[in-house]
């Protein structure tokens, strides 16, 4: 019996290529990379009767190399396709990487154009949050949760695609401000979409999170205590649901966050619920932003600084961070004089909340898998890159 | 004379050829009659590859709602599954899953390729991990430019693979 | 003449640049974090930039995870933001730089502490098994766990330590070198 082995002894693999032994007990399975939930990514776990043991998440199923090819285009040829990772949020995957170019290229935004995108980024964080949420509906099986945000995501969309002439892939914040101004009559269109959207987010609390059945399975499944979601380094809903106070737009505000007047929003249970939660609340707070960012708004003035063709700044480095939809998301953009970037990194919020994924699945049932595993706030393309 | 037809040898043809006219005129009513049940009832495998999901899931939501065009939602087997809307970019990763997933379903199965990156690799021509196109994993019907198309343009996507679906033949064998 | 002209072009950038920042006077906390760090390090490390809320320090490999205790327990840095590899063919090294953030200090809540490293670079790697290493920070800061499995195939710096050393995001048959390589080229360019 002794003898039987065929697989090597770990050591004598090269890395990357160990293989584990399970017990006969212990059964693996794969969960996609074809699922009936959001796709693109695969969760290896292990379970022992219904109780998950061990689960080794497998992304890289959408890896499109943007760090790579970032490398050889210059600093405004990238815009198109770092907005590319999520593209329904793509106005705030695009504030860190203008905000760290402008630093390189010494350029000053002007204030009617940080208020631009200040709303334009509020209003991608709800069209992202309200898809977020269909997906949790159905995840839980619960198709009017499907249906009613994918609706009234379609009103945020055209208010956007008045501002920026596309459905999703706006491509709306440049180094240097914004593509183009905001229509003539938008203050009052926006103002009015907002109120009508606000009136039914309130409305989604009776259907969804006072909803018994959802309650019954989001509660308790995978609870993160504040100490773990600190030392996992999560991010975002995740770690504003575990009772840390931290959000990117008050702790170190960027462009005119300082000025306007909302609350971050934070719950102190840190199960899933309390993770689908946070996102919600964040919408209100959206609504609130965009509403006083509107009245405060200078009317008339400059939304770009013209850049010089093929820009290119000085030997240095620039780490911003911007709050997103799925947490803080950092750019770390390195210059070598020319005027393509030498290096471009993008930290972002799925990839860092992923570690959370392991460490809160053991010990679960494998029926909360699905709930705990989209609570994350976590969209694969953009943990690939 | 009938029987100076009817030899032993020639019986086998002339019945041979009697089953040809039948199956050929039943053939096409019949065929018809098939192809009209598969175009109102194409279900899509829910398999999102990329970015270009989002437009999927903004498709089959309430504005746009493709069940109207018969293209039902279904989030079950891969068994029952007859299309697959390649929604975006294939890595190298991706593809031979992909390739798996098609191979699971049942004839006859279709292939739309949604957005520029399942077409030619769009915008990541140059990736290193991307494929320039699906065209070496799957047979394609129906090509869906955008990056990603609006939802209307997968509708009619969908459409134009419903008036190809009633052109083919129903069944493989004839 | 095209080479010639832009590093002088970017020279005389960086100078302005660097002239315009020094003046600024750096926060009361910024200057105590440098001037603590130092004080304890001396030579050992070296504090690259510092501007208001960000900063960074440069150390040897060996000294990494020293630094890096020093940054979580004394300074208040509880958790890790990315870990960078990026790759210098010039200087024969490959840096990675560790972004610290911090959740619990509310007066480091606006600080990105950037601690960098080097390791060496092989001209023909072959990773985990060449002199590119690095001690893993997996021990101080758990959240650096992907972070470092991705710079591990990016650039296949093997992190000594590290409890998971395996592929992530590349697909599993990948037999090239680590794409993010400045060696590596991507197709047509």
């Amino acid at each position: 019996m002794e003898g039987k082995t065929t697989v090597p002894a770990l050591a004598e693999l090269p890395p990357g290529l160990e293989l584990q032994r399970v017990d006969e007990r212990i059964m693996t399975l794969n969960v996609g990379p074809q699922h009936p939930g959001s796709g693109h990514m695969r969760i290896i776990v292990q379970i022992d009767g219904d109780r998950i043991v061990a689960c080794d998440p497998d992304p890289g199923y959408v890896h499109r190399g943007e760090e790579k090819m970032a490398e050889y285009r210059n600093y405004v040829q990238n815009i198109p396709h770092l907005e590319r990772p999520v593209i329904h949020d793509s106005c705030n995957i695009l504030y860190p990487y203008c905000l760290a170019t402008e630093e390189i290229l010494g350029i000053e935004v002007p204030e009617r154009a940080q208020y631009v995108r200040v709303i334009a980024a509020e209003l991608n964080r709800c069209v992202y949050t309200l898809y977020w949420l269909a997906i949790y509906g159905i995840f839980l099986g619960h198709s009017t949760m499907f249906m009613w945000p994918t609706g009234d995501r379609e009103l945020l969309i055209d208010l956007l695609e008045k501002m920026t002439g596309a459905r999703v892939t706006h491509a709306y914040l440049v180094p240097g401000g914004v593509r183009n101004d905001v229509p003539a009559n938008f203050e009052d269109v926006c103002l009015r979409q907002v109120d009508y959207f606000e009136k039914r987010i309130r409305e989604y609390a009776g259907i969804f999170y006072d909803n018994p059945i959802l309650i019954s399975r989001t509660r308790d499944a995978g609870a993160l205590s504040r100490h773990d979601a600190v030392a996992l380094g999560t991010t975002g809903s995740v770690l504003r649901a575990s009772g840390v106070d931290y959000d990117v737009r008050k702790k170190e505000p960027y462009d005119c966050y300082d000025s306007l007047d909302f609350e971050t929003s934070v719950m102190r249970e840190g199960d899933a619920y309390a993770r689908s939660r946070v996102p919600w609340l964040d919408m209100m707070q959206s609504c609130r932003i965009i509403r006083d960012a509107l009245s405060k708004m200078p009317k008339s003035g400059s939304v770009r600084v013209k850049l010089k063709p093929n820009p290119k700044g000085p030997e240095m480095v620039s780490y911003k961070r911007v709050e997103s939809g799925r947490g803080a998301l950092g750019c770390y953009v390195v210059s070598d004089g020319k005027p393509e970037p030498y290096r471009v990194k993008m930290s972002v919020g799925s990839f860092r909340n992923l570690i959370a994924l392991p460490y809160l699945l053991r010990g679960e049932k494998l029926g909360n898998m699905p709930a705990v595993y989209w609570s994350l706030n976590y969209w694969p393309v953009e943990a690939d890159r | 004379m009938l029987k100076e037809i009817l030899t032993p040898q020639t019986a086998n043809v002339f019945v041979g050829r009697l089953g040809d006219l039948l199956e050929k005129a039943v053939d096409k009513p019949l065929g018809y009659a098939i192809n009209w049940g598969r175009i109102w009832s194409l279900w899509p495998v829910h398999i999102e590859t990329a970015c270009c999901s989002v437009e999927f899931g903004a498709a089959s939501g309430p504005r746009y709602d493709v069940e109207r065009f018969g293209i039902i939602e279904a989030f079950g087997s891969l068994r029952q599954c007859d299309l697959v809307v390649v929604q975006g970019t294939i890595t190298r990763k991706m593809a031979p899953r992909l390739r798996l997933v098609y191979d699971q379903m049942p004839e006859p199965k279709y292939v739309v390729a949604m957005g520029a990156c399942a077409i030619t690799g769009g915008l990541y021509f140059d990736s290193y991990n991307v494929l320039p196109g699906i065209d070496g994993v799957l047979p394609v019907d129906v090509y869906v430019p955008g990056c990603p198309p609006r939802p209307e343009t997968l509708i009619q996507g969908c459409m134009l693979l419903q008036e190809k679906i009633k052109r083919m033949k129903a069944r493989k064998h004839v | 003449m095209e080479k010639e002209g832009v590093p002088a072009q970017s020279g005389g950038g960086e100078k302005g640049q660097e002239a315009k920042k020094a003046e600024a006077p750096l926060p009361e906390v910024d200057s105590s974090l440098r001037s603590r760090i130092e004080s304890l390090f001396g030579e050992r490390a070296t504090v690259e930039f510092a501007r208001p809320g960000r900063m960074q320090v440069n150390v040897a490999g060996k000294d990494i995870v020293e630094v890096a205790r020093f940054a979580r327990d004394e300074l208040g840095f509880d958790h890790a933001e990315s870990v960078t590899g990026i790759d210098r063919p010039a200087d024969g090294q490959i840096e990675v730089v560790y972004h610290l953030g911090s959740y619990t200090r509310p007066d480091l809540a606006g600080h990105v502490l950037a601690v960098s490293t080097r390791a060496p670079r092989e001209e023909d790697p072959s990773p985990g098994a060449d002199s590119t290493r690095l001690p893993s920070l997996r021990g101080v800061f758990y959240s650096v766990e992907f972070h470092e499995r991705e710079a591990f195939e990016m650039l296949g710096v093997y992190f000594e330590g590290h409890p998971d050393n395996r592929r992530l995001l590349l697909p599993e048959d990948w037999a090239d070198m680590p794409p993010m390589r400045k060696d590596f080229a991507i197709k047509g360019r």
